[in-house]
């Protein structure tokens, strides 16, 4: 029976699933615009993610190579569950992260959306996602191509980021200016990333450039000293987007083992690399995030990497500084904030210089995403603090 | 003021079933687990998810024999979930509690059952 009381009315959907609307899914990160006064920030988002794997066949058509592009053409047609997945190197382990079910939105966002105008779907889950939370700019990325570096071709992973790069930059940054990216570059081919950045520095959207950081390659390589050189001219930053991985992890029995570390140790191993081999003294005005590993690694590096220089200066005598203020320099993004003692994120926010370095991001649609609110929730934040890490840090580092 | 309200018959919330309701500005989920009734407020302790319109499962133990060896998973149907959808809290819907923190806990509504309707208390 349907309640008899004025107040009541059944809430549709009962249970939220892979097919219901974002903004119904999000409606409780809504009543946090009314609740901490959302709408008087400027909140830009550094981290969220469409699914190109449901444009893929569109995305095929963009690769350059003729043969390569017929071979992923027919991979699709032909053989059978490869339509979204030809020549890609996508990680049957991800299929993990939705916890079997329990969160419906990692696994697919298989909601209804009309065709308006030939606004592209994932165009318009963005901007559902991007009412919802009361978010002005936000930053989106691939989500599968992420784990591109750890392709076995490094002339594919060249020609379906070019691919994808021209795609994205078409069909969704040129169709709203609020939406932003930060495109990646073939990091297995050096000089191929100087193309990309010289291709896509300019074009409507693109704030910076990207390394996906799955992957076996040393970033103080000469070959890419170019690369830094080319973008710290530009005066775009260079994000190091983290990824789950595996190999990383092939001790490790469960996904949320693999989650934890292997989310963390990319950014470690390069952020190691980064600081002592000197490239913060080589390219000093070249901005560096670290992008969706958390925040609580860094004090741990910190500390770490503090302890092991002072004894041992000589083997990274490019260094005017300790490693940790050279960290300080750095951005962070936000998510996801580890919050089970606040005692120690207090310390981590001090010890990173949170209020001028740390970036808000949601890393929407991801099964760890974060709210806006979240931030707000924080005692120990300074009331600027608190409007730096929502926007005003990334609008002036990325210019907008 | 607390009021009561009436979301609807006995028969709407069946056994291992929910019912979730918007009674006046609070959204609730009714819960029903070997015949009685457990209401708890549609908002995750953790960030505010609407947890009542998650997953109902059964908890998920590890079995470990006399020799302290893992044997695998099973479900214990015996402690029936709610699973926040944004991010996966778990919470029993006995209890309210997050499995690992008693201090994680849902914030339990007045329910009661009366001549075959059910009414809530906010």
């Amino acid at each position: 029976m349907s309640p008899s009381d004025d107040n009541v009315r059944v809430r549709e959907p009962q249970q939220i699933t892979t097919r219901t609307d974002s903004r119904e899914i999000l409606a409780n990160a809504r009543r946090d615009i009314d609740r901490y006064g959302l709408r008087d920030y400027f909140i830009v988002d550094v981290d969220s993610h469409h699914v190109e794997l449901d444009s893929w066949s569109e995305i095929l058509e963009y690769v350059d190579d003729p043969v390569l592009r017929r071979t992923g053409k027919t991979m699709a047609e032909i053989w059978p569950n490869a339509k979204n997945l030809a020549l890609s190197n996508h990680p049957p382990g991800l299929t993990f992260q939705d916890v079997a079910g329990r969160i419906p939105h990692q696994a697919q966002l298989a909601e209804s959306v009309e065709p308006s105008g030939g606004e592209h779907r994932d165009l318009t889950l963005v901007r559902r996602a991007m009412e919802s939370m009361g978010i002005d700019v936000q930053v989106v990325f691939p989500q599968p191509m992420l784990e591109i570096g750890l392709h076995p071709s490094a002339a594919v992973e060249t020609e379906l980021i070019f691919a994808y790069n021209r795609w994205f930059t078409e069909r969704i940054l040129a169709a709203e200016p609020r939406v932003k990216s930060m495109l990646a570059l073939p990091f297995s081919h050096p000089e191929a990333c100087v193309r990309t950045i010289r291709e896509f520095a300019g074009k409507p959207g693109v704030v910076g450039f990207l390394v996906t950081s799955q992957r076996q390659a040393e970033v103080y390589r000469a070959e890419y000293m170019p690369v830094y050189r080319e973008l710290e001219e530009r005066g775009l930053p260079i994000g190091f987007h983290a990824g789950p991985d595996y190999s990383v992890g092939k001790h490790l029995n469960r996904f949320v083992s693999v989650h934890s570390l292997s989310f963390v140790t990319c950014n470690m191993v390069h952020l190691t690399n980064w600081i002592v081999n000197g490239l913060p003294e080589r390219f000093p005005k070249l901005k560096v995030i670290w992008i969706e590993s958390g925040l609580a690694w860094l004090p741990f590096m910190m500390q770490r990497l503090d302890h092991e220089y002072l004894m041992r200066q000589s083997d990274a005598p490019l260094l005017k500084r300790l490693p940790s203020e050279y960290m300080q320099e750095m951005y962070y993004t936000s998510q996801p904030l580890e919050m089970t003692n606040m005692a120690l994120l207090e310390s981590t926010f001090k010890a990173i210089h949170a209020d001028t370095q740390l970036l808000f991001a949601s890393d929407w649609p991801h099964w760890d995403f974060d709210v806006p609110g979240k931030i707000c929730g924080l005692p120990f934040v300074s009331a600027q603090g608190r409007r730096n890490i929502l926007g005003e840090t990334a609008r002036a580092l990325f210019r907008l | 003021m607390s009021t009561s309200h009436c979301v609807g018959d006995s028969a709407s919330v069946p056994e291992g079933g929910r019912l979730v309701v918007d009674v006046s500005n609070v959204t609730i989920g009714v819960f029903r687990v070997e015949g009685r009734l457990y209401a708890y407020e549609n908002t995750c302790p953790h960030m505010g998810g609407p947890v009542c319109q998650g997953l109902l499962i059964p908890a998920v133990i590890e079995q470990v024999n006399d020799a302290k060896v893992s044997t695998g998973f099973a479900f214990n149907e015996n402690d029936p979930r709610i699973v926040c959808p944004w991010h996966g809290f778990e919470f029993s819907i006995k209890t309210g509690c997050h499995p690992a923190s008693q201090s994680v806990r849902l914030r339990a509504i007045s329910v009661r059952e009366a001549d075959g309707a059910i009414h809530v208390t906010v």
